[in-house]
């Protein structure tokens, strides 16, 4: 069952010092309402996996990962390869964060994160069977929150896109006749392919203004936000509304277009750090 | 599975080229999450355990609390793609449930838990990567994330494995050796006060063989401890003027 | 500055030996140090450790981190976490909630019947009071009746380590005094590690704020206030609030 959520609590004193900073048009540590913090990416925190990657966006830190194995199918798409998409915020995150299977905020951030990468087929799923109808590539990506400043949506993609994007596919050897699949995770057979790039630009409303990348004491003061997925052809690729707030349609159509124009520079961004 | 054995020592060398007394290198840093009271992480060849710890604080729920002092609390896990082959589930495994009780009773002697009555010292163990030696790695960064977050403790706890394998008692086993070797037996002490607050053994090791081991064990602690000495300073250098 | 200071850093399991000719003192005496015998202690907390070398041989120990445990007297500044029909539950960044009961606030006996608690003091509501009762056995209890006590209605917050207090007090209020005379801001320090700060302009304030986050990094270093002072000099030459005049 979903229910309201406990209000963070926040001393009023500090709350009027953020809305009146954001209302003169800077985040409380001075950047620009439409501007990011700085974006660290390091590759590879976790060798057994076949990809990993942990962003630091501010303060904010998100790992995901990547494993391949061979699978089914699903019965409605036989050619293609598997994505799955798990979230974890660990407890580590947050003192507000409990040890336990992923609550409803864990589980949305995955779904978000998967169809927005599944809709506008980031990841060439095509190609990873290995034999039609029979095995394909199942793609496991798990995305650990490990220290949560806030806009854990925006840091969890960019390292979700990165970690496939530099997934390395096992050398593997494919006997049709008796459908046998050997795997040797010692070489590689290229890389993860990719279609294209996504970035997601969530839009906070604190107060009345619409901002970027919040700082966890920002966001607790959001009424609503919306994760607005992008791709690198410039199209809208997935859309998630949260909170307890509304938006009214003017409101929708600023968001639309700062989710654009901060996309394009979030995938630059992406861009940089692929192998 | 110990059909494929490799032959684990040649000519005196363990496979990945060390001595029998030799530890994997060591990186250690403190400090490396935010939110959490206290954080370190611990590399060892390449298993790197991430450790953070909250408290002491109010326990949820109410009444699990003890009037005479903190409780602690301990959770050991491994993500999901941190095991070599195949993923993990995320569900937690019976080994893991065993390890966090195994963990937080190797930590528990050295914290004053008395000086906190009525609340809780949470510590949470992620395994970023796993070959071998995860749960001392595991105990060597809680402890500093403990001393990160201020809690009082008698003595820093540093941990490492020892083991046999093809007949010798080899310190700090990899992933190889201890899927293959004759025995392991990680190991947990207080350094500076002498006490040993784990051991395990898994595996048929001789009464003379047990000795040599545990001595080898300390004496890997000891520098292992160093270390977490050594990171902890880090933190507080003196600043250039 | 009379006699030399010899300042290290000391680490859990760390042990110190006293004889006749040494004392041993400091905030570190009731938390950061354990007896194992007679005469040997043991250091269970990253801490500060100086040694004065007079006649006899001083040595404090001053934790560097840990929680704020309240002491009778403590002036804090907390944070309404919750109200129940008679008294609040106030955040004073201790382990335990601490309790201000709303006869304590209003200075007279209260009645819920008639009277509604959260129009004094609500949720999020921060107040300066004194620990006025703590044992560990039971939650810490505040009280507001004294000069300079009360709801909080302006200002800015800062947190910092409540191990490090002490240095934004300086010794013989140096540091305060130094911090309050350079940014024109009026602190009011809860050594439960919040500060609150009320400055003239929001340039000012910024500065304060990056001092304060300086004195914690550094606390562990000798020379600080001279370095604070320079650095906030900068600061307010960098801004253009004041000329550099050397």
């Amino acid at each position: 069952m979903s229910s309201t959520p406990e209000t963070p609590i926040i001393p009023k004193i500090k709350m009027n010092a953020i809305l009146n900073v954001l209302a003169k048009g800077n985040h409380i540590d001075k950047r620009p309402l439409l501007s990011y913090r700085q974006i660290d990416v390091v590759k590879n925190v976790s060798p057994n996996a076949d990809s990993s990657v942990l962003v630091k966006l501010g303060y904010t830190q998100v790992l995901a990962g990547v494993k391949l194995e061979v699978g089914q199918p699903f019965p409605d798409n036989p050619e293609e390869g598997v994505l799955i998409v798990n979230a974890e915020y660990i407890p580590a995150a947050s003192p507000t964060f409990e040890p336990g299977p992923p609550d409803e905020n864990a589980i949305e951030l995955a779904r978000v994160i998967d169809r927005s990468i599944r809709e506008p087929r980031a990841v060439a799923l095509d190609k990873l069977a290995l034999i039609p109808g029979r095995k394909v590539w199942v793609v496991w990506l798990d995305i650990y929150v490990l220290d949560h400043d806030g806009n854990l949506i925006d840091a969890a993609m960019i390292a979700s896109i990165l970690a496939l994007a530099n997934t390395k596919i096992p050398y593997y050897e494919v006997d049709q006749a008796s459908g046998n699949v050997k795997i040797d995770r010692s070489k590689t057979a290229g890389l993860l392919p990719m279609n294209k790039l996504v970035a997601t630009v969530t839009i906070y409303k604190i107060g009345d203004v619409l901002v970027v990348d919040p700082t966890a004491e920002e966001e607790a003061l959001a009424s609503a936000s919306l994760a607005i997925a992008v791709s690198e052809d410039g199209n809208i690729v997935g859309m998630q509304k949260r909170g307890l707030g509304a938006f009214t349609e003017k409101e929708l159509e600023q968001a639309i277009e700062i989710s654009l124009n901060k996309g394009k520079e979030l995938i630059e961004t992406i861009r940089k750090f692929i192998t | 599975m110990k059909a494929n054995k490799p032959q684990l020592i040649i000519e005196g060398k363990r496979v990945d080229g060390r001595t029998p007394s030799d530890l994997r290198p060591i990186k250690m840093e403190v400090g490396v999450l935010r939110n959490a009271d206290g954080s370190a992480i611990v590399e060892i060849g390449n298993t790197k355990v991430l450790a953070a710890v909250y408290g002491p604080r109010e326990v949820v729920p109410r009444h699990e609390e003890q009037v005479d002092r903190a409780i602690i609390r301990c959770r050991y896990r491994m993500l999901s793609f941190s095991t070599m082959g195949e993923r993990k589930s995320p569900a937690p495994s019976r080994r893991e449930i065993e390890l966090s009780k195994v963990i937080r009773e190797a930590l528990e002697p050295a914290i004053v838990s008395s000086q906190f009555p009525r609340t809780a010292i949470d510590i949470f163990v992620e395994v970023l990567n796993a070959e071998g030696g995860t749960r001392t790695a595991g105990i060597t960064a809680a402890s500093l994330a403990l001393a990160d977050a201020g809690i009082p403790m008698l003595d820093l706890v540093a941990a490492v494995a020892v083991g046999k394998v093809d007949g010798v008692i080899v310190l700090d086993l990899n992933e190889v050796e201890d899927m293959y070797g004759e025995a392991d037996m990680p190991v947990a002490a207080m350094p500076s006060i002498g006490k040993i607050t784990m051991i395990q053994l898994n595996g048929v090791l001789t009464p003379e063989e047990f000795k040599k081991a545990l001595k080898l064990a300390l004496d890997g602690i000891n520098r292992i401890y160093n270390l977490q000495k050594e990171a902890l300073k880090k933190k507080y250098v003196e600043i250039e003027e | 500055m009379s006699s030399s200071v010899q300042r290290t850093i000391r680490l859990p399991g760390d042990q110190i030996v006293l004889d006749k000719n040494m004392s041993i003192e400091g905030a570190g005496v009731g938390t950061s140090l354990y007896r194992l015998n007679e005469n040997t202690y043991v250091v269970t907390t990253v801490s500060l450790q100086d040694v004065e070398e007079n006649e006899k041989k001083k040595i404090r120990i001053i934790p560097l981190k840990g929680r704020y445990m309240p002491k009778e007297g403590d002036i804090v500044i907390g944070i309404v976490y919750d109200v129940t029909l008679s008294s609040w539950l106030i955040d004073i960044k201790s382990p335990y909630l601490a309790v201000l009961n709303a006869s304590d606030y209003i200075g007279k006996p209260f009645n819920p019947a008639t009277d509604n608690i959260r129009k004094y003091l609500d949720i999020g509501d921060v107040v300066i009071a004194k620990v006025a009762q703590f044992d560990r056995t039971r939650q810490p209890l505040l009280t507001v009746q004294d000069k300079g006590l009360g709801k909080v209605i302006s200002g800015s917050l800062v947190e910092i380590e409540p191990s490090k207090i002490g240095r934004v007090i300086g010794k013989k209020r140096s540091m305060i005094s130094m911090l309050m005379e350079q940014t024109k801001c009026d602190f009011v320090v809860g050594v439960n590690g919040r500060v609150l700060l009320r400055c003239p302009d929001a340039e000012l304030e910024y500065i304060a704020i990056l001092a304060l986050k300086k004195i914690e990094a550094e606390a562990h270093t000798a020379g600080l206030t001279e370095r604070i002072k320079e650095f906030i000099i900068n600061e307010k030459v960098k801004r253009g609030l004041i000329k550099y005049e050397s």
